[in-house]
């Protein structure tokens, strides 16, 4: 390994990067559109209402923010794992 | 050299170190919560109240990047107090005069750039790890704003996608809650990366001074005094810089709120666990300029960019020879003595650029007023 440069590093930290730093407000997305599907029979969500009511679409919205919720929560617990050495 | 123990000096010097924490606290609230500021997510005390309690907590999760600072960059074994107290001085004076201006500039580069220059004032270029100081702080320097701007333009551009058919009430009440979060993740990152720092020169400082062996780890005290010095300074608010960044550079959504924000907490959560000292501010520069380009028509003020850049580039030897030169007179006058001159140097600097921004103060209530080209906004008629 060269000992000016840590490409693996720079790589994980771009591949990585993306993955999380814009894949998970992708996610997060996901399940902020899926909340909002409206009931079936409804054309579009009263007002500025987050929670449309479709039961599918507030699953779909649970399983995206819980996904967030974990990866964050592994994230920050590699980070505290590797920082005590 | 003389390695004599000085405890008197070693205490300036660590209230020199903490000094600089504090600095560096207000300067880099921007970097989490002036997005969330911006779009009105979060009210502005309740804003810096949160970043503050985050990098409190933050700064006791990893240990990586005080490492670095402590033993990676300089030769622990010619570092004296003097050298440590001039690179502080140095980096204090460096970043109360981009405050003053506004700019959001690295605190980790001037204090970097401090040590090193007063290293080589004090020893020659031989007292410094050039292959420590470029593949930990350089490199990533150089590379993570663009990283960081991939990331967040990446993101923009998903975001705006998926969400193309909601309302846009409804969709900026969403997005101001993810902000939340996200810009919540950004403090308690740069409580992990930031807070390390000073951490690490103090570190630094006590080896020198015979107080602890080469090699060291920081003791608790040392990470108890920085983490509440630095969540001070975050909860005092660099407003002048919060106002660069979130209304200077892009007029910002939610959604590209809290994509920059994301991507700013990615790239420096990494980076901290590979024990890189970056720039949170350049990283959060990258992801709020990424997240300008990633949105369709969005406006971005290239001038203000321009400007970011070049103080970035400056600071690291700006505030180099600004050591140097702390620590030339510090030697110059010797002893004790010397460290006091300098320090009483530092503390009127300090206050003349302070009574300086008194004229053209930003505060909670005008932060977020129309941006007219400068940083204070024109007085209300």
């Amino acid at each position: 390994m060269n000992g000016w440069i840590n490409l693996t590093a720079i790589w994980e930290i771009v591949v990585v990067g993306l993955l999380a730093g814009a894949g998970l407000p992708a996610l997060f997305a996901i399940g902020l559109r899926a909340l909002g599907t409206p009931r079936k029979g409804h054309r579009t969500t009263a007002g500025d209402a987050l929670i449309g009511g479709n039961p599918g679409g507030v699953a779909i919205a649970v399983g995206c923010f819980a996904a967030v919720v974990a990866a964050i929560g592994y994230g920050i617990y590699i980070i505290v794992l590797s920082g005590h050495k | 050299m003389s390695h004599a123990s000085n405890d008197v000096v070693l205490a300036l010097v660590i209230i020199s170190g903490v000094s600089f924490d504090f600095t560096n606290g207000f300067h880099d609230t921007a970097n989490a919560m002036a997005t969330s500021i911006a779009t009105k997510a979060l009210g502005p005390r309740v804003a810096v109240a949160l970043s503050a309690c985050l990098n409190l907590v933050g700064a006791f999760l990893s240990l990586s990047v005080a490492a670095t600072i402590a033993n990676g960059l300089v030769e622990t074994g010619l570092v004296t107090l003097a050298v440590v107290f001039g690179g502080l001085a140095g980096a204090i004076v460096w970043n109360l005069i981009t405050w003053l201006f506004g700019i959001p500039s690295s605190s980790s580069h001037a204090l970097i750039g401090g040590v090193i220059g007063a290293m080589v004032a004090a020893a020659g270029s031989h007292a410094v790890k050039w292959q420590g100081l470029v593949s930990k702080v350089i490199i990533p320097a150089v590379l993570s704003p663009f990283i960081a701007a991939l990331v967040a333009t990446t993101g923009t551009f998903l975001i705006y996608l998926i969400v193309q058919s909601m309302r846009e009430a409804r969709r900026n009440r969403g997005f101001r809650i993810g902000q939340i979060g996200s810009a919540s993740l950004v403090s308690l990152a740069h409580g992990t990366n930031d807070a390390q720092k000073t951490m690490g020169i103090i570190t630094l400082a006590l080896i020198a001074n015979g107080t602890l062996g080469a090699g060291a780890t920081t003791p608790l005290w040392v990470i108890v005094m920085c983490a509440i010095t630095i969540a001070a300074g975050t909860y005092a608010g660099g407003w002048r810089v919060i106002r660069t960044l979130g209304k200077g550079l892009v007029e910002i959504e939610s959604p590209q709120g809290m994509a920059a924000e994301s991507a700013s907490a990615a790239v420096i959560l990494l980076s901290t666990h590979f024990g890189y000292s970056l720039s949170t501010t350049q990283v959060a520069t990258g992801s709020i300029l990424g997240c300008g380009l990633g949105k369709r028509g969005a406006q971005v003020r290239w001038n203000v960019a321009g400007r970011m850049a070049t103080a970035w580039v400056i600071t690291l030897p700006t505030a180099g020879v600004m050591g140097a030169i702390s620590y030339f007179v510090a030697n110059g006058v010797g002893g004790t003595i010397g460290i006091v001159v300098v320090l009483l140097i530092l503390i009127a600097i300090s206050s003349g650029i302070y009574w300086r921004s008194r004229a053209s103060k930003v505060s909670p209530a005008n932060v977020n007023a129309q941006w007219t080209g400068t940083v204070a906004p024109p007085e209300a008629a």
